[in-house]
Parts: structure tokens; C-alpha cells; sequence
């Protein structure tokens, strides 16, 4: 019967000639590409040592930032932890002391702010969700790490370090 | 003349009794065509009429008189006729009128639902979100006050305040000694207690559920938690206040209760007031009887991971040994 796509090729085996039974011939120009490569350009990279650029739309480690004065955003109002399909983010809210004025930029902040590493998928949904323009995950590959607690980022790790005065 | 009259409210066409609201006749009809209140409150004598949210357009006066209302009426202090006919939702003039009402309310109100702790549950919040525009116009500095403490458990926010005078009909009318009013005239009106004094009265809790946004908060909630990630469960004690049916919402976080407020209805009004002991001093499950998860309209932000099957709090008695095993195997994993 006749093949409805066309597509079908007929093996035809024909006999090896004199060179391809020497079998030398192709030996060398294997060895050639092989010993070429010697000489390019690797490509792969030292990572960690060193690092490629990401690009502009990379979603890495997050990071909690800070106002112009370096004052905290965070307001812990919660809507990242609302919007995080993974349930990763976890915070409890304390209300800012007439001294700490300098320290947070709203009258509520978060006391304790912690992402589950092991459970974010970094879709960036929770800085999407973010009213305060606090939460960006603009940080590098999240580390590995040998216990699973030490996946569970708080404030130490997230928020940006304090402007230099 | 029948004690029932016939209005027709968005072409759907319902039998009241004579003196109904309008707001009232389309609320016995339901659904999307109820206007929104922010000062009307069914259960306070003499509220309504000054927000201006549930403005609608008679476009029937009457059978008698069938011309229409010269201007947007508004719908909690108009009475029905017989053969009147209303349009709400159905008119785009009621509409656009509505979003200039919401406007106006937003104009000194500030913009820190992040902060607020009604945010989830406030009637302006679904109101801007509804007929809003995405962002003001208003360029001017908003009237700023400082917190103000009513008593050791609640606490005012005249910067939220949109003067809808419910918790001032509340006082005067779920208690009985008036506690606080209004001072001062138009844009410098204030909700304020007379020279600070404490609220004594047992049911002067009822002001915060009754404020359509965060003026007044309770303080013992203050920052707890976002009511979204809360858990209602509505819940009865024999309460020894003899105006008070004991009837409430538990808002749950684990096995706390956060906070307990009156049982709201469909359209954000409580049933029954609660007195301040059952609102402010029962927070323990074990002085409540459970009764049901509430029912959470699906439109809400608290209904996100909001189940309404029943799932009482275990009355496993903690085993201490077996919990202490279980933290020295784990440690055992820390180290590997």
C-alpha cells in the first residue's frame, strides 16, 4: 500500500569502500573536532567564583527595601503573604514607639517577616501584591543550604542593609 | 388606600408596606440592585441621609403623579409610592453620581488601608473598589488628627472618619447615657468624646461594629492580624447581661481568638449588639459554645481559605512525653 505522508525512506545498505575500511581517515577527523575545542573558548562558567549577569527580568532572592530616609517599607499589611500561592511568607505586626520613627516609615511594621525558601516558587506575585513598593526579588540564586530550617529567611537575611550615613 | 403599595425598582417589581424606604424595598428584592449605605443603619432610629452613597433616580413619582423627581434622590429617607418606578444600577446618571459620591468621601480620607485593621472588611473599601476611580484628584493636604482613646478599648481615628454619625446614634440610642457626639460644623466636624472621658457603658463595643471604616477599632485587635487570615466561627455563651443574647463571630487565628464581634447580615449590619464583656474579655474557646463556620460572601477577601464545614478545635489532651520525643528526633535530623 502506498504511504499516505510520504515520509517513509527504503534503507539501501551499500558496501564499505576502500577508505571507510581503513576506518583511519575518520579517526583523525574526529580527534581534530575534539582537540579544536581544546583551544575555544569554555562554556561553562566558575560558579560560584564567578557569576553571569542576570537578566533585567530575573526573580531571585527577595529583598525588603528601604524608604529614601532608609527607613523601612514594610507596613505588614499583609497582601504578599495573601497573594503567595505557595503560602511561603509569614509576618506579625507590631505597632511602631515614638523613638523608632527613624526606623520604620509606617506606624505599623513588621516584627517578624520570614519566606520559606523551600516553599517559594518565586513567581513574584507577592511584590506584584506589594502597595509599599517593599518587597522586590531582585536578590541572586537563593543559596544551598544543608537543614531545612535554615531555608526559612527572616528579617536578618531580607531586609536591605541601612544606608550608609 | 391598601397598606401594601407596588414599586417597580429596576424593573423588578415588589409589594411593600405603605412608609417603606426605598433602600428598604430593595433590599426585600436583594442582589445587585441594593444601593450601597454607609450612614443608613436599619437597626438605629433616625439614621441615614447624610453620606448620600444610596442616591437613586424616581423615574415615577407616582401612579397619581407620574412625574419623575426632578433630582437624585437618596434612597434611605425617600418613602415608596404606590406605582413608583426607580432606577439604581440601571441608570447611568445614578452611577456616575455615586463614583463623584465616593470621590468626595476619599477626599479626606486617607489612603492607609496597608495600615488599617478594617481593611478587608470595610464598607468604603468595597465602596471605592466598586465605584471608585483608580486614583484622587484631590491635591490639597488631608485634615490630619491625632488617635484619640475612648476608654481602654477602643480607639478613634478621626482621620478615617467619614461622619456617617451611626456610632453617634448607637450612643445615644444602644446605651443610655450619651458619651460622645459630634463637634465643630462641616469640614472641621470631629467625632469626639466630651473632654476624653472614658466609655463606661457596657455596650459602648457596638461602635466599632457599626463604623462603616476604621474610625473606631478595637484596641485589643490592634495590629493582631489581617482579618483575612482570620477564621469566623460563629459562636453563643449564656451571657448574665440581660440585654445581650450572647450570639457572636469568633475570629480565629490557630487556636486563638483574636477578636469577637456581633454577627453581621447580608448587608454589613449586625444582628443583635453585644456587650463589651462578651466582646472584650471572652477570649478563650472554652468560653464559647460553637456553633458553625460563618458564611462568608464569596466576593469578600476573608472568604480566601475560608471553609464552611465544620472543623472543631481538638480535644486531644496534649501528651507532653510523646511531644518531647517527637523534638528530640527532630533536633536528631538538625544535626545529621
Amino acid at each position: 500500500m502506498e504511504s499516505l505522508s510520504n515520509k517513509k525512506k527504503v534503507l539501501v545498505s551499500k558496501p564499505l569502500n576502500l577508505a571507510e575500511r581503513m576506518y583511519l581517515p575518520a579517526i583523525a577527523s574526529g580527534m581534530a573536532t575534539t582537540i579544536g575545542h581544546f583551544f575555544k573558548k569554555p562554556a561553562t562558567i566558575k560558579y560560584p567564583e564567578q557569576v553571569r549577569e542576570f537578566s533585567i527580568n530575573w526573580r531571585g532572592m527577595h529583598s525588603l527595601k528601604r524608604d529614601e530616609q532608609g527607613r523601612e517599607r514594610c507596613t505588614a499589611c499583609g497582601l504578599c503573604a495573601l497573594s503567595c500561592p505557595a503560602e511561603a511568607i509569614t509576618m506579625i505586626a507590631a505597632e511602631r514607639k515614638n523613638e523608632e520613627k527613624h526606623l520604620y516609615r509606617e506606624e505599623k511594621y513588621a516584627s517578624v517577616y520570614e519566606i520559606n525558601m523551600l516553599r517559594c516558587i518565586f513567581c513574584g506575585l507577592c511584590e506584584e501584591a506589594c502597595p509599599k513598593e517593599a518587597i522586590y526579588l531582585d536578590g541572586p540564586i537563593v543559596p544551598a543550604d544543608y537543614l531545612r530550617k535554615d531555608f526559612i529567611y527572616g528579617k536578618d537575611k531580607l531586609v536591605e542593609a541601612p544606608l550608609e550615613k | 388606600m391598601s397598606d401594601l403599595v407596588k414599586v417597580t425598582i429596576d424593573g423588578i417589581t415588589v409589594e411593600v408596606e405603605n412608609g417603606t424606604t426605598i433602600l428598604n424595598a430593595a433590599r426585600q428584592i436583594g442582589g445587585d440592585i441594593v444601593p450601597p449605605a454607609m450612614c443608613y443603619y436599619s437597626k438605629l432610629k433616625g439614621s441615614g441621609g447624610k453620606c448620600r452613597t444610596c442616591i437613586v433616580k424616581v423615574s415615577k413619582g407616582s401612579e397619581k403623579d407620574p412625574r419623575p423627581m426632578p433630582k437624585l434622590v437618596a434612597s434611605c429617607r425617600t418613602t415608596v409610592m404606590d406605582g413608583m418606578e426607580v432606577l439604581n444600577i440601571t441608570s447611568p446618571e445614578v452611577l456616575e453620581a455615586r463614583a463623584g459620591v465616593v470621590e468626595i468621601l476619599l477626599i479626606n480620607h486617607p489612603l492607609d488601608c496597608p495600615v488599617c485593621d478594617q481593611a478587608g472588611e470595610c464598607d468604603l473599601q468595597n465602596l471605592g473598589y466598586e465605584h471608585g476611580l483608580q486614583k484622587t484628584r484631590y491635591e490639597f493636604e488631608r485634615r490630619t488628627f491625632d488617635r484619640i482613646d475612648i476608654g481602654d478599648k477602643i480607639q478613634l481615628h478621626m482621620n478615617r472618619c467619614i461622619l456617617c454619625y451611626r456610632c453617634v446614634f448607637t450612643a445615644d440610642q444602644i446605651t443610655n447615657k450619651r458619651v460622645h457626639g459630634i463637634l465643630n460644623r462641616g469640614d472641621h466636624s470631629e467625632i469626639s468624646t466630651y473632654i476624653q472621658t472614658a466609655v463606661d457603658n457596657d455596650f459602648s463595643g457596638n461602635v466599632i461594629d457599626v463604623c462603616p471604616v476604621g474610625a473606631l477599632t478595637d484596641k485589643t485587635f490592634r495590629f493582631k492580624n489581617r482579618v483575612w487570615f482570620t477564621k469566623p466561627v460563629d459562636a453563643h455563651r449564656n451571657c448574665s447581661h440581660e440585654n445581650c443574647k450572647g450570639e457572636v463571630t469568633l475570629w480565629y487565628k490557630g487556636d486563638d481568638v483574636l477578636r469577637v464581634t456581633a454577627r453581621k447580615d447580608q448587608f454589613g449590619e449586625v444582628e443583635d449588639f453585644i456587650c463589651n464583656e462578651c466582646r472584650f474579655d471572652k477570649k478563650k474557646t472554652s468560653d464559647w459554645t460553637l456553633e458553625h463556620p460563618t458564611h462568608i460572601s464569596e466576593t469578600s477577601v476573608i472568604a480566601s481559605n475560608h471553609y464552611e464545614t465544620f472543623k472543631p478545635l481538638p480535644v486531644i489532651k496534649e501528651n507532653l512525653a510523646l511531644q518531647e520525643a517527637n523534638q528530640r528526633e527532630l533536633e536528631k535530623t538538625f544535626k545529621i
